[in-house]
């Protein structure tokens, strides 16, 4: 299989997690339970050698996988959430943001980067589903405005990859109005004639699907995802009926024409580069 | 129709209606009482509605006698022409649309439409549109900007319709679409909440150069209702999610989220629909004119720098 040769020569497994994979360490597929290497699953991108699941990883693990040598400068590291409507749950929303802080080791659901793909300058931005659901609120909406002022001034390709519930309640107004800021910036991404690829990955709904996740020239998603603008528990509760099976995945999506095409995460990099190189050089 | 914390106004309306019955009926002088129980009446009233609390701004802005948008649209429009489909698949009535005209000046209208009775109700889905009314909306923006003419959208919606259907035919695809592009429109473009603003629903007719509320209305990105359902998991704590949220017309002006509230008379838009509509054709006719001062890109950048600028973060 001409793939996986040319993903071993490809894909750069990061220093730090080949530390932490010395061989003899084994992985257990949630789905299907089989048992293979750490090593062989990583090295196949995060998905079981034997059932494809697709595993829910996030930005350290995407940008080791897209960008060369896992080279990259990553953008605004810093910013993290305010708490403009003083919001109280079961806890405060400063005091939840903290503790995921903690627990996490990331500052909020996104990072953004850029740097080369097999070459190509790329400005990819991730969504962490690990941090409050994968949900949108200021920082994320602002780190994507901002990843696009760069893709805009560096005329590099914007890829954002999308793993989230919504919108963030405990930021409301301010929350929604993320959907419309990053809109604006990919209008005049879209003016500037660079490329915008959306790949979608399990789960996409709400605000995140209803804005950026749907506005790419290419909208791509890995196999087996959940994508929809309404979650499936509101959709059952509203019509007051089962769904149907396969309802709402990525196969569903492309069959009903909403994706341009489904990508296996371990031919991610080489199928982008493909793309881009045909739109850049061609 | 009364809701549950207008009562007490209710009982007063009732002993007024009796004593000036009485009054008619019989040679008992009650003059002074009755303008008494007047002056309690309008004390009454300013102290229950200038402290509104969340919840209850929320209750007005789904009252059952509030004005819809075909409702503004026939009493300020001198003609209105409606405008149907999204010329794709089919047209939905849960979103409205067409040119009409202000004092020989034509714009286009569109906003979501919720229906008066049983079978109006459901002929409008509630006013919750699919992803054909979310199209259709924007094929008529882009009819009005072909032709010049400015965009008036009214939004009255409990949110976009959470269907298979829905979708099945890109429901999220039409709403992200609609923002983005709304962005880039020509001309000038005015956005006004007139009941309920859910979430992307809402936001997918929201993206102007002025965005306005009405002043008992809300706009947020989840219900109080499914606020509660999801944090609380009951839907018992709706007053306690709408105070969380922070939905009001005074919140989002307060927050830099919408730019204009329109007042509404005492007691909501539904008690003088006369002085409703006046309010809203007004603010309607000196925006169009103050944008009209501006060259299109110069709005389009300060449609895009207004909402660039919405987010609070630590760096
Ligand atoms: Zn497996």
């Amino acid at each position: 299989m001409s793939w996986y040769k040319r993903l071993e020569k490809g894909i750069q497994t990061p220093t730090a997690l080949k530390k932490e994979t010395p061989d003899g360490l084994w992985h257990k597929c949630d789905n299907c339970k089989n048992i293979m290497p750490t090593r062989d699953y990583i090295l196949n991108a995060y998905t079981c050698l034997h059932c494809n699941q697709h595993d829910k990883i996030g930005s350290a693990e995407f940008f080791s996988i897209l960008f060369d040598d896992n080279q990259f400068t990553e953008l605004d590291p810093n910013l993290s959430s305010g708490d403009p409507l003083k919001f109280v749950d079961t806890k405060p929303y400063p005091k939840r943001v903290v503790d995921t802080q903690a627990k996490s080791q990331m500052k909020d659901a996104l990072r953004s980067a850029y740097g080369k793909m097999n070459g190509i300058g790329l400005v990819v931005a991730c969504m962490d589903f690990a941090f409050i659901g994968g949900s949108m609120g200021s920082v994320v909406g602002e780190k994507i405005a901002r990843a696009i002022d760069k893709a805009l001034e560096l005329k590099y390709p914007m890829l954002i990859i999308s793993r989230s519930g919504g919108a963030r309640m405990m930021e409301a107004g301010f929350s929604l109005m993320q959907m419309a800021k990053t809109s604006a910036r990919l209008a005049l991404l879209a003016e500037a004639r660079l490329p915008y690829i959306s790949l979608m990955t399990n789960p996409t709904t709400g605000g995140v699907s209803a804005s950026y996740a749907m506005l790419g020239d290419f909208n791509i998603a890995e196999p087996n995802a959940l994508i929809g603008f309404a979650g499936p528990r509101v959709i059952r509760e509203t019509i007051g009926k089962d769904l149907p099976k396969g309802f709402q995945t990525s196969e569903y999506l492309l069959e009903h024409g909403f994706l341009d095409f489904i990508v296996d995460r371990k031919d991610l990099k080489d199928k982008l580069t493909a793309l881009l190189s045909m739109l850049l050089h061609g | 129709m009364y809701l549950d914390f207008e009562k007490p106004i209710a009982e007063l309306e009732q002993r007024l209606a009796d004593l000036q019955k009485l009054a008619s009926e019989s040679n008992v002088d009650v003059s002074q009482a009755i303008q008494s129980l007047e002056e309690n009446l309008f004390h009454l009233k300013q102290e229950t509605y200038q402290n509104l609390t969340r919840w209850q701004r929320v209750q007005l802005s789904r009252h059952p006698e509030r004005p819809y948008t075909l409702d503004y649209l026939e009493a300020i429009c001198d003609e209105f022409i409606e405008l149907f489909g999204d010329r794709n698949i089919a047209d939905d009535k849960a979103m409205v649309g067409g040119f009409g005209s202000i004092e020989g000046q034509t714009m286009m209208f569109i906003g979501q439409q919720k229906g008066r009775n049983t079978k109006q109700r459901q002929m409008r889905n509630f006013g919750m549109a699919q992803p054909e009314g979310y199209r259709k909306a924007l094929r008529l923006m882009k009819l009005a900007e072909k032709f010049g003419k400015p965009i008036v959208t009214l939004i009255d919606t409990p949110g976009a319709f959470p269907g298979i259907e829905a979708e099945e035919r890109g429901q999220a695809e039409a709403i992200a679409r609609n923002i983005r592009d709304m962005f880039m429109l020509q001309v000038p473009v005015i956005c006004i909440i007139i009941g309920e603003g859910a979430s992307g629903g809402a936001l997918g007719i929201a993206i102007g150069d002025k965005v306005m509320m009405l002043e008992n209305t809300w706009y947020s990105v989840i219900s109080p209702e499914s606020c509660s359902s999801i944090l609380w998991r009951s839907w018992e704590y709706k007053e306690q999610a709408a105070e969380a949220l922070k939905l009001t017309a005074e919140d989002m002006k307060g927050f830099g989220l919408v730019d204009v509230i329109i007042p509404e008379p005492l007691g909501g838009a539904h008690t003088n629909t006369a002085e409703t509509f006046q309010n809203v054709k007004k603010t309607i006719l000196d925006t169009i004119a103050e944008l009209k001062t501006l060259d299109p890109r110069e709005r389009i950048n300060r449609r895009i720098e207004k909402f660039g600028k919405m987010g609070v973060f630590q760096e």
